[in-house]
Formats: C-alpha cells, structure tokens, sequence
C-alpha cells in the first residue's frame, strides 16, 4: 500500500527543520507524504474523503504546534505519531457519531497519544469560541481586530482602509471594539 | 484612568514605545494596583490566543491550498481495501441468496419427502421373522374338516402361531436367544423342540439396537438341555470363513451353508456381518456358526434385491446383551459354555449334536 510513499518522503529531522523555519515546501511534502496512510485508515474504517482531509489536518496541526512550541522529540517516527493521533481522533468521532462498532481495522502501529489531543482540543474549544465571539462583534470591527493584531498591520494603514480621517478616533475605535470582542469572549460558556 | 486609556498604556509597554520614565511610572502602578496587574495579564494572554487563532486561520488555509493539489479520488480507488467478489457479492446481495437458499432447502426437503427417501430406507431389507398366514391355516382347517362348526382345535396349547423365528440355547437350563423382531409385540412366545415338544417361555431381556432378545423357557415339562456343546465367539471372524446356519423357516429343521462375505453389513451396519447364504423367512433369530462350531452371529434379515445375501448380529454383541441384562431378571444362573465339543468334528456329526440346542420360536399376539 505505501510501495510509492517512502521513495520521496522526507526524513523526520528535515521536516522538524523545515516546519521551524516556515518551509512551504517541507509542509507540502509533509502533508503529501501521509496522507494516503491517514485516507487508507479512515475510508476503511467508515469514514469518507472529506473526514479524512479534517483529521489529517488536525493531526498536522497537533504536529506542527508541537514543533514550532519546541517540545517536540523525535522518540518516535513521525509517520506512527502521525497515524496515532489520527487513529485515536477518528476513534474520538466516531464515537461521538455512534458509528463506532468497537473494533478499528488497524494498519500501522500506534503510541497513546491522549494527552496531546486533550490539549490539542481544549484550544480548539478556545478558538471556536474566539471565532465566534469575531462573528458576533460585526463589520468593521471583526476586520478591525484581525488586521490589528492578527495580520500587524499599522494603525496608519487601518486608518486609510476605513476611511478615518483622525487616527485618535481609530484608536477609540479600535479599543470599543477589542472591549467588546472581550466580553463576547468571556461571556460564552 | 478609562479603560481604553489603560489599555493603551499596556499596548504601549508591551510593544516599547512608552518612553523610560513612563515605563517606570507603569511598572510601579502594576505592582501596587492589583486590579491593573490582572489587566495587564489578561490582556497579554488574550492577544495571545487571538494571534494564536489568527496563526491557526492560516495554517489551515496553507494545508487546504496544499489539499486542493492531491488528487484524493485517485488515491481513495489505491488505498481502498476492496473485499473479494464473493464478500462484495454477499453484502449486495445478500437478502435475495438468502431467500433463494431458502428455497433451495425447502425444495430438496420437499422431494425428499415426497420420494420417501428421507423416510428409514429400509424398504429393501427384509427381517426374516415368518408371519403365518392365519387365513390359509383357517381355510385348511375348513377344508379338511368340511364342517366348520365341529371342528375342534387338536390341542389348546399349540394354536397356529403369529410369528415364528429360530432361536438357540444359550445355557442347559433353558435360556435362549432370538431377534428382537421375531417377539416384539408377542403376548406370549412358545418354543418348540426338534422332537416337536413346545414350551412356554418369557422374554427377560431384550435390546432393539442389536435386535436381540434372551428368553427364558419357564415350562413344568422343560428338562435341563445338558451341556450346550458350543460357544460364543468372542473375536470378529475372517472373511471367507465357511459358515452355516440352522433353523426353521419351515415345520422342519433347515440347515444351509455359505461363507463370511462383508465384516459390515446392511448400509454399512458394523454390528453385522454380510454372509453369502441362503435364508428364508423364518431363520431370523438362528445361530451362524463356523466349521469349528463357534457361534459367531445370530441372523437377522436378509436383502430383498441381492440374491443369497444375509446378514448376521456379530457374537460380541449377544455377549455385549448378555451383560447388559439386569441381575434381577435372572431367576437362575446364566453361565455361558467356554467349552466348545463341537471342534473336530464333522459337518454332520455337529448338526446332531446342535440338533436339541436349536428351537423354532413361535409368537401369539393379537
């Protein structure tokens, strides 16, 4: 099944390096490389194409948080992390789909890996309550925010983009609006 | 101090655009007002994960462009693992080779049973019990005494039996053995002597899985037989072996002789053997004996369709019977001869000798 896999697959050290310094290209042939392995174990354990794609890439995500946070050793392959954090999500969805009949039909060997999706979802629930406190804040402010502290832009620049013709009414603007993005924030449950 | 302004001090000491002495003047505050140093780390923290949320927006936009260059439908077709035809073919089709399965067994059942097939395929063995004609015997009485209303039966105690079938001694003092088919359903059983003497005699023990049946002559007249001259062999015999039998498939004593052909016999029967000999009805329950004088089966049936083949209970199994019966059916002892006064003697001297040893069964029932 992997017969063309392992031809060009990047070793673990290059793609550790790679994820470090922001190559684009050792994030393609990261994700390239396992796919397959991820889409053979979740299409044939009940899954379709595109729940493949989402636990493939959350498991990229897990991996790639864990390199660029700098706790990452390579005491295991990267291939057998990759499988088992996927292996153990799906079985997390499936379960939560009671589509779970209690047997998965394996295909590579696996490690415990709980601990890390404990983590890993506890800042997904994080971030879905960020994205929705974002779309409960509303235009211009959501746009405001992102542009502010997600993309670095300058206020000079936000000022020109919304047409504000006094920058101290773009900051008031700008501080209403993270005032209440935080208390959409804090407000969810 | 607002909200807002507070913040922008804290936007401003955190990016390091406050100048030295308002940094000093900040660090100060922080430290005495509580209620900014949790500002200021709220804040910190909340930046934080919004850049992180923002990190992760475009991560994963970087992982769907990447995505969107894989061609997933070609890949799903190699790495599905698809199950054998026959697996396939079940789980599309399985309700309907179900019902026609069904159907199947249904059908081969039902012509089976309409072909009688599945009833005990028997029909071409034929237990050698005689039943007697009742109504010829009537119409002879008829006919010689030509007046049917005075006539008299000779004695009470020999009516014309039911059934008849051979049986033999198996002790001197007047156990015997028969098949089971010849006194099954008898209300009561006779034995009759080559002299022409009959008994009574009482079924004691008897076993349908070997067709086998030990019966005890309980008669005021009945003398001890002497020593039964042969015994019971307990090892199977050979084929080849020439054998005979003797019996009473007629009013008299009928010996014939043949030899061991099958050491199995009607559909594989083990508790058989297959003998080449020439029986009637009326055998049943007669001793097979071999040319040392060795009983080594009692006949039972023989085949409907195959000329001259018989078939004979093996010896071991009438000694397998003969433990089986229960202590408290023998009213006397039954010890078997180990002796056997048959051994070299000729053909005819040993007929004389079993002569007095071999009885004609007859069975009276309703």
């Amino acid at each position: 099944m992997n017969k063309d896999l392992k031809a060009s697959a990047p070793t673990d050290s290059e793609i550790v390096l790679g994820i470090l310094n922001n190559s684009e290209v050792v994030l393609k042939r990261l994700y390239t490389t396992y796919f397959p392995m991820i889409l053979q174990l979740i299409i044939n354990n009940n899954g379709d194409e595109d729940d493949a794609k989402d636990i493939y890439q959350e498991a990229i995500i897990v991996l790639y948080n864990k390199i660029k946070g700098g706790d990452f050793e390579l005491n295991s392959k990267l291939k057998t992390y990759i499988y088992s954090v996927c292996r153990r999500l799906w079985l997390k969805r499936l379960s939560q789909m009671n589509r779970y009949g209690g047997d998965i039909r394996d295909f590579e060997e696996h490690l415990p890996v709980e601990e890390e999706i404990d983590n890993h979802s506890e800042r997904d629930i994080q971030f879905g309550k960020m994205e929705s406190a974002l779309q409960l804040l509303g235009e211009p402010c959501k746009t405001i925010m992102e542009d502010f502290y997600i993309k670095n832009r300058s206020m000079q620049e936000i000022c020109e983009r919304f047409g504000y013709t006094n920058a101290d009414n773009a900051k008031t603007q700008k501080y209403k609006c993270l005032q209440r993005l935080k208390k959409l924030f804090f407000q969810q449950k | 101090m607002s909200d807002n302004q507070l913040t922008e001090f804290i936007e401003r000491y955190l990016d390091g655009s406050m100048t030295a002495e308002e940094r000093v003047q900040f660090e100060l505050l922080r430290k005495n007002d509580a209620a900014v140093e949790s500002k200021v780390t709220e804040h910190i923290k909340f930046i934080g994960l919004l850049k992180q949320y923002g990190e992760r927006l475009e991560l994963e936009n970087r992982l769907n462009v990447i995505h969107a260059e894989i061609d997933v439908h070609a890949l799903k077709e190699e790495v599905m693992i698809h199950p054998v035809w026959i697996v396939r073919m079940w789980r599309n089709h399985h309700s309907k080779i179900s019902v026609a399965a069904s159907v199947m067994i249904f059908a081969v059942l039902s012509i089976l049973i309409v072909t009688g097939k599945l009833s005990n395929d028997r029909s071409k063995y034929e237990e050698l019990s005689q039943k007697i004609n009742s109504l010829k015997t009537e119409v002879g009485h008829i006919g010689a005494g030509g007046h049917p209303s005075i006539v008299k039966p000779k004695t009470v105690k020999t009516p014309p039996a039911n059934f008849r079938g051979t049986g033999f001694a198996l002790t001197s003092n007047g156990y015997l053995v028969t098949d089971y088919h010849v006194i099954k359903n008898a209300d009561s059983v006779y034995v009759q002597n080559a002299a022409g003497e009959s008994f009574h005699a009482k079924v004691i023990y008897t076993e349908p899985q070997y067709d086998l049946a030990i019966l005890q002559i309980n008669d005021s007249t009945f003398k001890n037989l002497g020593p039964v001259p042969y015994n019971l062999k307990k090892a199977e015999s050979d084929l080849g072996e020439n054998v005979y039998t003797w019996g009473y498939p007629g009013d008299n004593v009928v010996f014939s002789a043949g030899s061991l052909s099958s050491a199995a016999g009607y559909s594989n029967d083990t508790t058989e053997y297959q003998v080449s000999l020439p029986v009637n009805p009326g055998n049943s329950g007669g001793p097979l004996l071999d040319e040392k004088g060795n009983v080594i089966g009692i006949i039972t049936a023989r085949q409907t369709q195959m000329a001259g083949a018989s078939f004979a209970k093996k010896s071991a199994y009438l000694l397998k019977t003969i433990q089986n019966i229960p202590t408290d059916s023998l009213s006397k002892t039954l010890n078997l001869n180990n002796k056997n006064m048959l051994a070299g003697l000729s053909r005819k001297q040993q007929l004389k000798k079993l002569k007095n040893y071999v009885f004609m069964v007859k069975v009276y029932n309703q």
